[in-house]
């Protein structure tokens, strides 16, 4: 311990010799760990599991109900489902929960001291969205399966919507007019927005705004109400009445299902495949089944939530982040060399190979350490200034956590350190006697 | 010059490791270097892209409707009077109704067949709905054929498919389905179970989306004469008379809330001037190109400062060989150009690794993100760049070392 301190102290000796040599080091360190680490951080917060516990029991199942012909790149089938099919899902209730849902767009009618409507933005779901997706309440809860048969007008509001119209306080059996038609509230959520928003990965790119609420999905049928996310369709087009437009080829609902085991999966994956078979058979589908059940992480990752900018901005970074270490051997390299002499007299007077060896590594592992504290500065300007490379509702999500910053030093000390092991080397085999001899 | 290289190969061999080092490091900034400015101008190209509005005149309002029973009969009765109370705003030159509008972000679009029966479709276009008023309120360029008439102009209920017997279509879709330039008068399908006749052609026309896959079709672009009756909402697209912008975007929400205040325009972005929305479209462009830079420019300071550390350590190391060269002879002139040789032969080689690393990135790039083959330009560009940063960087420690006095050869170390 003593000796690792007295290297340490000689480290630090030694790095204010060069001054110039040191602070070229410790800004290369410095820029590298920080480049990597601010775009690291956005990357970090556009791919984490939004639901650790549960992703992978959750999946969204997919049926081809378009044809080869007309199909996504790759003969993918659509990236949601029609009615027909989603209804035909949630009838068989072949897994333990199910839901199935899609974008709704309403408006809070004025009433008492708001003279203007109000935007309330959501979603119309199943009564089991709530478990499945571990929705928190502040008040009330979700509502029963007996609510869905019964096409109840219950709704869950958001907080924040709550906090608007009703100041924060328990709303639980009040009704609120949206649109027109009247809604009892049943639940009032806590702060709730995963993100990405693994759930509606169809209608939106997973950084949205929280919802403001979350109604009855067979209301929503009963009240026709066209979906205000994304519809996508193939073929020509003749729907005019809403029950023409259930049977159409359109995919704009999104199902969830819940799996617990493997065997389940599988379960759930030859149920698909039947369902599609049987559909062939009575003439609906012209083509072999084609299904898909992914998981929440495999969806994120197939709807290619994390934005290509992050991933090339993170691998260039990484990239700069290598060149500043070439530039550290380098460096180092010189500044190790450029003392053979002093090494020589050292091994000369007794110091083994290993003694030198970790005293240069130390010696890098305080230019790291130096780096790093620089590293640290320079990522919270980049993080803080990240709004001007993302777009805001992603680049807010970007934050100097203290796992960040532990992250920051350890990159930057090993990094450091493993670039020594060269010139540390090197310096290590300094022969005495050659250099006694020349000087 | 040729005599000197074989000494400096010779040298060289005695400094493997940083030789190679400054090598790589050469090899790998110039491999990023030239994917970055190729990103740099990818993105940069972007946001210049044209969208064929009068950008400097034109806002946009988006308005939700608050009641959501309302009859399609009922929601065009209040389109038509918005209509015509924005276009007798005195700022405004012309108001028209629109399902969306160019550099929207996202965007409607339907996919193109040349007959009913066809199943693979040929191609896609992005869809515009608006009334005769449309082309006027975006200031397009009609360059061919004509308007839609009054009478054309019908009205569409919501997600209610109706398609109309005409269309006016950008030059870009124009010519990708017809090719021969006779697009005028020919017809097509667009999901629809009649075919929509071409009277009009347009050009530029922007589509909404600026992602990928719309630049797979890009600007391909029509518009039926609709006017939606959607009872969620509509855009209004608004041109003002020149330098009325601001005063036409102050009017506007007031004599849409005295019309009716059953609907929801968005205090912050439910009115935008083009300024604002290419702004926004285009955010994620402007971010990765200013990314980029920074990288670009921190990337090549620290290289040459890496060079200069590194020559700097080897003059140091050869003071007493410089000073036998200049006691046997050699001028200051020629030390000079001893270092600035041996430079560009380690840049030289580092160059040649780094061209093969930056074609590498280019694939990596092209394989996972779809990106365009990099031109050769950026290589030379890169390659030029980097020989001229590698004899910069070195100047300054070899004017040191053709300063080393001829004395220096007699002094022991």
């Amino acid at each position: 311990m003593v000796m690792l301190d007295y290297y340490f102290r000689l480290g630090l000796r030694s790095l204010r010799r060069n001054p110039m040599l040191t602070a070229l080091m410790v800004m290369a360190i410095g820029f590298g760990v920080a480049a990597s680490m601010t775009t690291y951080s956005v990357f970090r917060a556009v791919s984490g599991n939004p639901i650790p516990d549960k992703s992978a029991r959750l999946f969204t199942p997919q049926i081809d109900g378009w044809g080869p012909q007309q199909n996504l790149q790759n003969n993918e089938p659509g990236e949601a489902l029609g009615y027909i099919d989603a209804m035909a899902l949630m009838t068989a209730h072949k897994a333990r929960r199910q839901t199935v849902l899609y974008k709704v767009q309403l408006s809070v009618i004025p009433g008492g001291n708001r003279d203007l409507p109000l935007n309330a933005n959501g979603y119309a779901v199943t009564s089991d969205f709530f478990t499945m997706f571990e929705v928190p309440f502040r008040y009330g809860g979700g509502w029963s399966t007996r609510d869905d048969d019964a096409r109840a007008s219950g709704i869950v509001i958001s907080d924040v919507l709550n906090q608007k119209l009703f100041g924060g306080a328990d709303s639980v059996g009040r009704t609120l007019d949206l649109g027109g038609h009247d809604y009892q509230i049943v639940g009032v959520t806590s702060h709730w927005n995963p993100r990405p928003r693994f759930y509606d990965l169809f209608s939106t790119n997973g950084f949205g705004k929280e919802p403001d609420i979350y109604m009855v999905f067979n209301r929503a049928m009963d009240l026709e109400m066209r979906p205000g996310g994304r519809n996508s369709c193939r073929g020509s087009l003749s729907y005019t009445t809403w029950q023409e437009y259930l049977q159409s080829n359109c995919v704009w609902i999104t199902p969830w299902v819940e799996l617990d085991s493997p065997a389940e999966v599988a379960g759930y994956r030859r149920f698909l495949t039947n369902y599609a078979a049987e559909q062939q058979h009575a003439g609906r589908f012209n083509w072999a089944p084609n299904v898909r059940l992914r998981d929440v992480m495999q969806w994120m990752d197939y709807e290619q939530v994390v934005p290509p900018e992050s991933r090339i901005s993170l691998a260039v970074a990484l990239g700069f982040f290598l060149i500043c270490l070439v530039n550290t051997i380098g460096l180092l390299l010189a500044k190790f060399m450029r003392r053979a002499g002093e090494i020589g007299v050292r091994r000369a007077l007794g110091a083994t190979r290993g003694e030198i060896y970790t005293q240069y590594l130390i010696e890098a592992g305080t230019v790291g350490l130096a780096g790093g504290l620089l590293g640290l500065l320079f990522t919270a300007i980049g993080v803080a200034g990240v709004g001007v490379l993302f777009r805001p509702e992603i680049a807010k999500l970007a934050k100097l956590d203290p796992s960040l910053v532990a992250l920051t030093f350890a990159v930057a000390i090993v990094a450091t350190v493993l670039a020594a092991f060269y010139p540390a080397w090197r310096a290590a085999r300094v022969q005495p006697a050659w250099q006694l001899k020349s000087s | 010059m040729n005599i000197q290289i074989r000494p400096i190969l010779i040298a060289l061999r005695r400094h493997k490791a940083g030789t190679a080092l400054i090598a790589l490091q050469i090899a790998l900034t110039l491999a990023i270097v030239c994917n970055a400015l190729f990103i740099i101008h990818q993105r940069l190209a972007n946001l210049s892209q044209a969208s064929g509005v009068d950008e400097a005149n034109v806002f946009v309002i988006s308005n939700q409707w608050a009641n959501a029973d309302e009859s399609t009969s009922q929601v065009d009765a209040q389109v038509r009077a918005d209509l015509l109370a924005l276009r007798q705003l005195p700022g405004v030159l012309d108001a028209a109704p629109a399902s969306g509008y160019p550099l929207q972000g996202g965007g409607w679009d339907n996919l193109v067949t040349m007959t009913l029966d066809q199943v693979k479709p040929t191609t896609d276009a992005a869809v515009y709905l608006g009334d005769e008023h449309f082309i006027n309120a975006l200031g397009l360029k009609l360059v061919a054929g004509r308007n839609f008439r009054p009478d054309e102009v019908s009205v569409v209920g919501t997600q209610q498919n109706i398609t109309p017997a005409t269309v006016i279509v950008s030059k870009a879709l124009a010519d990708r389905l017809f090719p021969d330039g006779k697009a005028l008068g020919k017809s097509f399908y667009a999901m629809g179970t009649t075919p929509s006749t071409i009277i009009g052609i347009i050009d530029p026309l922007h589509r909404q989306g600026v992602d990928l896959s719309s630049n797979r079709y890009a600007g391909q672009s029509l518009i039926w004469p609709l006017r939606s009756a959607d009872v969620r909402g509509i855009h209004y697209i608004v041109r003002a008379k020149p330098g009325q912008l601001a005063a036409a975007m102050r009017e506007a929400p007031k004599a849409l809330l005295a019309q009716s205040r059953m609907r929801i325009i968005d205090p912050k972005d439910g009115i935008q001037d083009y300024a604002a929305i290419r702004q926004k479209v285009f955010e994620t462009d402007r971010g990765m190109a200013v990314l980029m830079a920074i990288i670009c420019v921190v990337l090549l300071a620290v290289t040459a400062a890496g060079i200069v550390g590194l020559t700097s350590f080897w003059v140091g190391q050869r003071r007493k060989q410089i000073g036998v060269r200049r006691a046997l002879g050699a001028r200051q002139r020629d030390i000079l150009s001893y270092f600035l040789t041996e430079n560009l032969l380690i840049t030289g080689g580092g160059v040649l690794l780094g061209l093969l690393l930056a074609i590498c990135m280019n694939l990596w790039l092209m394989l996972r993100f779809a990106s365009q083959p990099m031109p050769m330009a950026y290589l030379i560009v890169g390659v030029l760049l980097l020989l001229v940063l590698g004899q910069g960087a070195v100047l300054a420690p070899a004017l040191k070392a053709s300063r080393v006095p001829p004395v220096e050869a007699t002094r022991s170390v």
